[in-house]
């Protein structure tokens, strides 16, 4: 069993990103929302930390916040899965417990 | 008649996860009406209001990016935004929303709201600044 780390704060405005990376153990899964998922897109400033990211954690992006935010399903960064709220709720129940990383 | 000043709307947060940007819009909307030289400058996660294809369908909030394209209505079209942030952001001019106006001096000719500006002259551009205002 393993934590669902959950971040909502834009990369370039909060270190919420960077402190879950450094905290969440291998194979716990990381799940994007709200400004977080800008995060997720490709060829930014944070994308590196992404990708290392994507090969030690099951990473999550919720699509309506990325709908909601103009970025395009064709730039998110490989390996990033989206999910809807349905997803969220099943990423909640599926793992022992929820960090919010506000 | 009152001097007209240089107003300046400084926009540095993202869309919708706080209320910063809609509000932002609004009171630049209000403060049109007073008929004063008016730009607005999208910096750091700022830029990102003015991302194309937004649809907050999904997240039930309203969708206020259409408004942008008024703003051409209310003579403000001196819309700046940062080289830097956009290029930290993996974005290009081409992702954002297609703002025009029409200069009545020049037959109605349209023309691009939104100046792609670098850090150093959008540093020039407020410090001609009479009031900004920080969104």
């Amino acid at each position: 069993m393993s934590v669902l780390h959950i971040i909502n704060k834009s990369p370039f405005e909060k270190n919420s990103l960077d402190t879950c990376l450094r905290l969440a153990k291998k194979g716990s899964a990381i799940l994007l929302i709200e400004d977080a998922i800008y995060a997720a897109q490709k060829n930014t400033a944070v994308a590196d930390k992404i990708i290392a990211a994507v090969a030690r954690h099951s990473v999550f992006a919720l699509a309506p916040d990325l709908d909601a935010r103009g970025i395009d399903e064709s730039t998110v960064v490989d390996g990033i899965s989206l999910v809807d709220y349905e997803g969220f709720v099943r990423l909640a129940t599926e793992y022992h417990a929820v960090q919010s990383w506000l | 008649m009152p001097q007209i000043k240089k107003f300046l709307y400084v926009n540095r947060k993202a869309p919708h996860g706080s209320i910063y940007a809609l509000e932002s819009l609004e009171v630049v909307l209000v403060g049109a009406a007073f008929d004063q030289d008016v730009s607005l400058a999208f910096i750091d996660d700022g830029v990102y209001q003015l991302m194309l294809n937004q649809n907050t369908n999904g997240i039930g909030v309203k969708n206020f990016s259409p408004t942008y394209r008024a703003l051409s209505d209310y003579d403000i079209n001196q819309i700046y935004v940062e080289k830097e942030s956009l290029e930290l952001r993996g974005l290009k001019q081409e992702d954002l929303l297609p703002l025009t106006w029409e200069d009545e001096d020049e037959d109605w000719a349209e023309k691009d709201s939104i100046q792609v500006v670098s850090s150093e002259e959008l540093g020039d551009i407020i410090d001609k600044q009479d009031i900004i205002f920080n969104f």
